[in-house]
């Protein structure tokens, strides 16, 4: 029964990284770039929904999504759009500074010292012996609400269709009359708001925020995304709901669980050595 | 005299530079600390220029010179300062010699760029596999992983238990002296890995980086070249391993983490992507600007450091890469003011003979508008249709 809980637990931590991993993977895909400030739109999310959460939380869970939303944008225009064309380690260092820049910017706004998020008490299902908090099963149905709702989008719609056209063949897309520069735009809002929901699903775990949270979610995602095969979308999502598994799991057993992020980057090299491009990247020949 | 004079012209004042700057600010500064001329914090800055001097050259070879990302520099580092301090650590406690002397940090360094040099070779061979952004964040991995050990594992030293989240004490070597021992490593670095891409076995490394395919097809060996440059990379961030070791009493696993490896990855990227004297000057900028703006910003205003930093390396990014500023760029550089005001850098074609013409990593895109004929995609492909939807 223990080992069930950890299990759910582990699934709801994967939906978390798995949304984060979604944001690194589609911008992988599309415009190329390993975004890394993309971890630090995490922790703007919660701040932003400490903000507001006084007057209604519902209200700031909007705010927080469509702020995100907004900087997930004005970074792209303003750091990663003059580059597009340079070399993908100029973006890389761009992106680094940028994720600076958010994490300093929010100690000077609100200080380096941990802050309390309650967004709502919801207490716990209890069944029999076994109690699990109805945050943690909000946050599994949801990230699988949204992971469908995501692939039906790419896969139905007019602009998700143009998202994939983009990430296989740039420069065909642009012949077909796909305007790049809007499918960038929209994969950018797209991660950012799906970085900030993942934001207020992890304040809900642990209710507590600083400049420096989005670091390591961030981080995990990232090899989340480059398990499943980055710039794969289902890739993102199994490999988000695998490391949550591995980490709940590495966690509950006491001599393992200080060894766990260890565990958590030795399994993302095995798997890169076995096959190179993750689980469910494709794989491509390069042509001479 | 004849003979003096076309030794002179054999020399190529471009790489002897390095040597020469290097050495004679080191002459001086000894000098200084002789006469008692400087003070403790700044023999504290000079260790922590040298440290990164190291740091920035050896990354630089990775990036710049191999072509291949490495975000898990501060891993090796972290490997020398452990094995290297725990050697001084038994060297003391065994009772052979003084823990803080200059044979004991001999030793130590031997055994620590060693074992950072076997970590090397065990990274570079993913990187036979992997290429790019994997094998980006399996450096990073790699480096996340020896922090993570690191930190929870504990040895029995002399009857102690050291290690752990709280670190290992280390023999402190005598403050007075520590940075001429630096700047003799420094220079030794700098010899190294100039000579060696300068080399047969460099020209080898930089065609790997300019088209693996083409490379392979021409006979180079690339399996050797890659973990070559990987472990030689490995051994001397090994190497300010040691040197933190020693520079610093107390050695824990945390300060080597994801953000020291950006830090030295930015020193080698502002730099100038393959550019050995750009690494040397970045490095020791960067540190100085560092370590000074910690002093100046105390307090509240710590937070402003960061930020500063964020700030300029976003603007010194964009202003040097972005195809938009190209024109603006080659009409106003550092190589064009220097070589009007110094003659000797300046040669026919303008670049040093065996240096590469990219002044950053070549992309697919760069090779294909070598490779291929142009199609130029313009508005006017595009406005038609917009037209037809009205």
């Amino acid at each position: 029964m223990d080992f069930l809980i950890t299990l759910v637990n582990g699934l709801s931590l994967g939906g978390i990284y798995a949304m984060i991993a979604l944001g690194y993977t589609m911008v992988y895909g599309i415009a190329k770039m390993l975004n890394f400030a993309h971890g630090d739109i995490i922790m703007v999310g919660g701040y932003a929904i400490l903000v507001f959460l006084s007057v209604n939380p519902i209200l700031a869970i909007v705010f927080s999504v469509l702020f995100c939303i907004g900087l997930g944008i004005a970074v792209e225009k303003a750091a990663y759009k003059p580059l597009r064309g340079a070399s993908p380690l100029a973006v890389l260092i761009t992106a680094i500074g940028v994720s600076y820049f958010l994490q300093s910017l929010a100690q000077i706004i609100f200080g380096a010292s941990p802050k309390y998020v309650i967004i709502a008490d919801l207490g716990s299902l209890v069944i029999g012996e076994v109690s699990i908090s109805y945050g943690t099963i909000i946050t599994l149905a949801c990230s699988i609400v949204i992971m469908i709702a995501l692939t039906l989008f790419v896969k139905l719609t007019k602009t998700g269709r143009a998202m994939i056209a983009v990430s296989e063949d740039k420069d065909a897309a642009r012949l077909m009359g796909v305007n790049i520069d809007h499918i960038i735009m929209i994969t950018f809002a797209i991660g950012s708001a799906l970085a900030s929901l993942a934001g207020l699903f992890s304040l809900l775990r642990v209710p507590t925020i600083m400049p420096t949270y989005g670091a390591l979610p961030g981080i995990k995602a990232f090899t989340a995304a480059v398990i499943g095969g980055i710039g794969s979308i289902p890739g993102a999502m199994l490999g988000g709901i695998l490391l949550g598994v591995v980490e709940c799991v590495c966690n509950s057993i006491p001599t393992v669980a200080p060894y766990t992020m260890a565990i958590e980057f030795a399994i993302l090299i095995v798997i890169l050595l076995v096959k190179p491009t993750g689980i469910l990247g494709k794989k491509r020949r390069e042509k001479v | 005299m004849e003979k003096l004079k076309s030794l002179f012209k054999k020399i190529k004042w471009k790489y002897a530079v390095n040597y020469v700057a290097i050495g004679a600010i080191a002459l001086v500064l000894t000098a200084l600390t002789m006469s008692g001329g400087i003070k403790q914090s700044d023999l504290f800055l000079l260790e922590k220029i040298t440290m990164n001097i190291i740091l920035a050259v050896s990354l630089s070879l990775v990036v710049g010179f191999l072509g291949e990302l490495s975000l898990g520099h501060a891993g090796f580092m972290c490997v020398g300062a452990y094995f290297g301090g725990i050697t001084s650590m038994l060297l003391e406690s065994s009772g052979i010699m003084a823990g803080d002397g200059v044979l004991s940090f001999v030793i130590s360094m031997v055994v620590g760029a060693a074992v950072a040099g076997v970590c090397g070779f065990i990274i570079g061979l993913p990187a036979l596999r992997l290429r790019g952004d994997y094998l980006a964040i399996v450096t990073l991995a790699f480096g996340e992983i020896v922090k993570t050990i690191f930190q929870n594992v504990t040895f029995e030293i002399g009857g102690k238990t050291v290690g752990g989240p709280i670190g290992i004490r280390t023999p402190r070597f005598d403050k007075q002296y520590f940075f001429i021992i630096g700047f003799v490593l420094v220079l030794i670095a700098i010899a190294v890995i100039q000579n060696l891409i300068r080399s047969k076995h460099g020209r080898a490394i930089t065609a790997i980086r300019d088209n693996e395919i083409a490379a392979k097809a021409t006979g180079i060996n690339v399996t050797k070249y890659k973990l070559c440059g990987f472990i030689v990379s490995a051994v001397f961030a090994g190497i300010a391993g040691v040197m933190y070791s020693f520079a610093n009493s107390n050695v824990t696993a945390s300060v080597f983490d994801y953000n020291k490896s950006i830090e030295i990855l930015v020193m080698v990227v502002l730099g100038g992507m393959g550019n050995i004297s750009g690494a040397i000057i970045s490095a020791t900028f960067i540190t100085f600007l560092d370590v000074r703006l910690q002093s100046v910003l105390t307090g509240d205003l710590a937070v402003l450091n960061d930020m500063i930093y964020a700030l300029v390396l976003i603007l010194v990014v964009i202003y040097n890469n972005a195809p938009a500023l190209r024109p603006f760029r080659e009409k106003y550089n550092a190589r064009k003011l220097l070589s009007r005001f110094f003659g000797f850098f300046r040669n026919k074609h303008g670049y040093a003979d065996d240096e590469g013409k990219w002044d950053r990593v070549p992309t697919k895109i760069d090779m294909d508008e070598l490779l291929s004929v142009d199609v130029i995609v313009n508005e006017s492909v595009q406005k038609p249709d917009k037209e037809e939807k009205k």
